[in-house]
């Protein structure tokens, strides 16, 4: 915001710091001009962004939870997305980037924990942008305020609390459409994005000293465009693939990766590959723990695979 | 002329209305007992209290205030996830659920656990709801005060703000269709009334004629975010006549108002088979939830205020002067309530969680067979990693 005068942040309760701290001091440093509240409105918040970026300004716009994006689905789906394409590159409201965070959080229960993902990465137009930690994000979002095109940025809600890592303070950026390398290894390729990541470093880890399995973990950290280079030439080394993610299992983003992969990759495969995954209900409250993707899972379905 | 879009006068003078032309003065808010306590002198009530009815609103009011305090130290013990208080506007809750009866449908938000409350729903039951046990007739699903009573005609509340709208409208045609002489009552915040689905529900419900009332709980607050940036213009209430609605303005704070508001607009909306708006003015005095310190964005002068208007209180000053009410009622009341709620949340503790196999049910009428799976799956799982299951949960 300091290098762009015409960025702006706005949402539901982001002038007293937002309800995850997100936007403490921000207020003060730019001004209620660049940083203000919005009436309480979804489809508003994001309808007003995507007006504002279509005259060329920066508007980081944040849904307070993403359970709560669905009324602001026909202006991300219908507008943000075709801007460009519907006026064959005359308008385009790129400088869009909308902040909202997801993911379980221990009792969020139906509305907030959801990961809608899936229901974004299927619209040709917006890129959609999910870090996996705190300097991850950063890096990231950097990159998708300045990228032209609007971007939906899910952040890890779990993490705002839980996560405690050393981000460093200058500006930089970290590409989107490019997997980050979490951990390199040989039998078996996990492939996971936002707070999925940490659990699936931990099963890596679990593996490895009690089976003697070497797992490769990638990062996809964007997931439209997704880094279907990075995945396939893991997959041909190591000639197995597991993806886990939060979200349902069915018509989860995990079922493109699969698809895909096993396409490319498909004489190389030793194992089918495999999806660890939420269940196909809504969230559950009591039922959290059991619903989850959890490493102990991961854990089981890494062993049967190298084992198959 | 008759335009297609309405016939209107004509008129010379180049004149705009409204933003800074507007003359209008903002919209009376109605009240029957002042801030002391003390009757308002020729105030209209015409459905006036009886003291049975006046006895058992205010019991309801000190019932809600004990649930809410005791539930609220409760879950900051960590006994369960989450809780909403409804401080302030138990006098909204209580005196407009007083005005409607059990054929009629209730479509609420999630700070109206009083209106449930008045019509039978349980301190046990709400206990056994916050800690989503075996009884809690949710089935643990959902986060605490999400309530819901098939029996008592409320339909179980989701998160999302003003969903409910648009289906209190869609709800309320049904009983029109079926000639029932009832209504549907749909609760909200000033906050939520900026949702698009308000803006549908008020047009619905006026062009398709339904029997609802809108209940606007107007507390100040939608979590951080002042009622002054939430709406320009005369409140949610200056928006009623705009639609096409009979509208009031009421003190939120005032039971009998409330009362007196919504028994007329129920009669009014079974009568003409029309929608009628109630705007309720009252104040959050508590945070938001307990995941909110509302401390950081407003000032301990105004909380200290707001909290001095209690309108339990306020009600209570009313009874005592008409002499329905004394002291030592007030104090085994408040005993009785505390030591009632205590045993609720004690029990509802002890019960054991839903069983695992529940996650799958209800998604469908019926188990489809990939749920039929992964039920299987899990069940398989938990018996392989008996620890993944939490200890009070059966595992069949």
């Amino acid at each position: 915001m300091k290098d762009d005068s015409r960025a702006m942040l706005f949402g539901e309760d982001v002038v007293f710091g937002g309800v995850f701290r997100c936007s403490a001091g921000l207020l003060e440093r730019f001004g209620k001009e660049r940083v203000f509240n919005t009436p309480l409105s979804e489809q508003g918040i994001v309808g007003f962004a995507v007006g504002a970026a279509a005259m060329g300004y920066t508007p980081i716009a944040e849904i307070q939870f993403a359970d709560y994006i669905y009324p602001a689905f026909d202006q991300i789906v219908n507008e943000a997305a075709k801007y460009r394409y519907r006026s064959g590159g005359a308008f385009n409201c790129g400088g869009l980037t909308i902040r909202t965070p997801y993911g379980a959080v221990g009792h969020g229960a139906h509305y907030h924990s959801q990961s809608p993902e899936a229901f974004f990465t299927h619209v040709p137009g917006i890129k959609v942008v999910m870090p996996s930690g705190p300097a991850e994000a950063k890096g990231l979002l950097l990159s998708a305020i300045r990228d032209p095109n609007p971007v939906v940025f899910f952040e890890a809600k779990m993490m705002y609390r839980t996560a405690v890592e050393e981000v460093p303070t200058g500006d930089y950026t970290i590409p989107l459409g490019k997997a980050r390398l979490a951990r390199p290894g040989t039998d078996i390729t996990l492939v996971g994005w936002g707070q999925q990541m940490g659990v699936l470093e931990r099963a890596a880890s679990v593996v490895e000293q009690a089976d003697g399995i070497s797992c490769e973990v990638l990062d996809m950290r964007t997931l439209l465009p997704w880094d279907r280079e990075a995945v396939e030439q893991s997959v041909n080394k190591t000639g197995r693939l597991l993806v886990s993610h939060e979200a349902p299992i069915t018509s989860g983003f995990g079922a493109e990766i699969v698809a895909a992969i096993t396409k490319r990759c498909f004489l190389r495969l030793e194992a089918p590959p495999v999806r660890i995954c939420g269940y196909d209900t809504p969230f559950p409250l009591v039922y959290e723990p059991v619903y989850m993707p959890t490493e102990a899972k991961i854990v089981d379905a890494i062993q049967l695979t190298v084992k198959f | 002329m008759d335009f297609p879009g309405g016939r209107v006068p004509f008129a010379s003078a180049l004149k705009f209305t409204g933003g800074s032309f507007q003359t209008q003065p903002p919209m009376d808010c109605y009240r029957t007992i002042d801030s002391y306590g003390v009757a308002v002198p020729g105030a209209d009530v015409p459905h006036e209290l009886s003291q049975d009815l006046a006895v058992r609103m205010y019991r309801s009011m000190v019932a809600l205030q004990t649930l809410d305090t005791i539930f609220f130290e409760s879950q900051r013990q960590g006994r369960f996830s989450f809780y909403m208080t409804s401080n302030g506007e138990e006098a909204t809750a209580i005196g407009s659920a007083a005005a409607l009866t059990l054929e009629d449908t209730v479509f609420s938000q999630y700070r109206e656990q009083g209106v449930l409350m008045w019509r039978g729903f349980t301190l046990r039951q709400m206990a056994d709801q916050c800690f989503g046990n075996e009884r809690d007739s949710g089935k643990g699903r959902q986060m605490p005060v999400h309530y819901g009573s098939k029996e008592l005609n409320f339909h179980t509340i989701s998160s999302p703000l003003a969903t409910q709208l648009p289906q209190a409208v869609g709800a309320a045609y049904t009983l029109k269709l079926s000639r029932k002489p009832a209504v549907v009552a749909a609760y909200f915040g000033e906050g939520a009334a900026s949702e698009g689905d308000f803006h549908a529900a008020a047009n619905f419900a006026c062009t398709l004629s339904a029997p609802v009332i809108f209940i606007c709980r107007n507390n100040g607050w939608a979590i951080s975010t002042p009622a002054t940036e939430q709406y320009r213009g005369d409140g949610i209430a200056g928006r009623g006549p705009s639609y096409g609605m009979a509208t009031i303005r009421v003190d939120g704070g005032d039971a009998r108002a409330v009362y007196n508001a919504t028994a007329q607009a129920r009669k009014h909306a079974v009568e003409n088979q029309c929608p009628v708006m109630i705007e309720a003015m009252s104040y959050r005095s508590g945070h938001h939830s307990t995941s909110d310190d509302s401390s950081r964005y407003r000032t301990t002068d105004e909380m200290k205020q707001w909290r001095a208007r209690d309108p339990v209180m306020r009600f209570q000053r009313w009874l005592v002067q008409l002499k329905w009410w004394e002291e030592a009622q007030e104090q085994a009341l408040r005993k009785a309530l505390r030591k009632e709620v205590i045993e609720a949340l004690d029990s509802a503790g002890k019960a054991a969680k839903p069983p695992l196999s529940e996650m799958f049910t209800d998604v469908y009428d019926e188990l489809p067979w990939h749920l039929k799976e992964q039920q299987d799956e899990v069940l398989k799982h938990v018996a392989l990693h008996p620890e993944a299951c939490p200890s009070d949960m059966p595992v069949k």
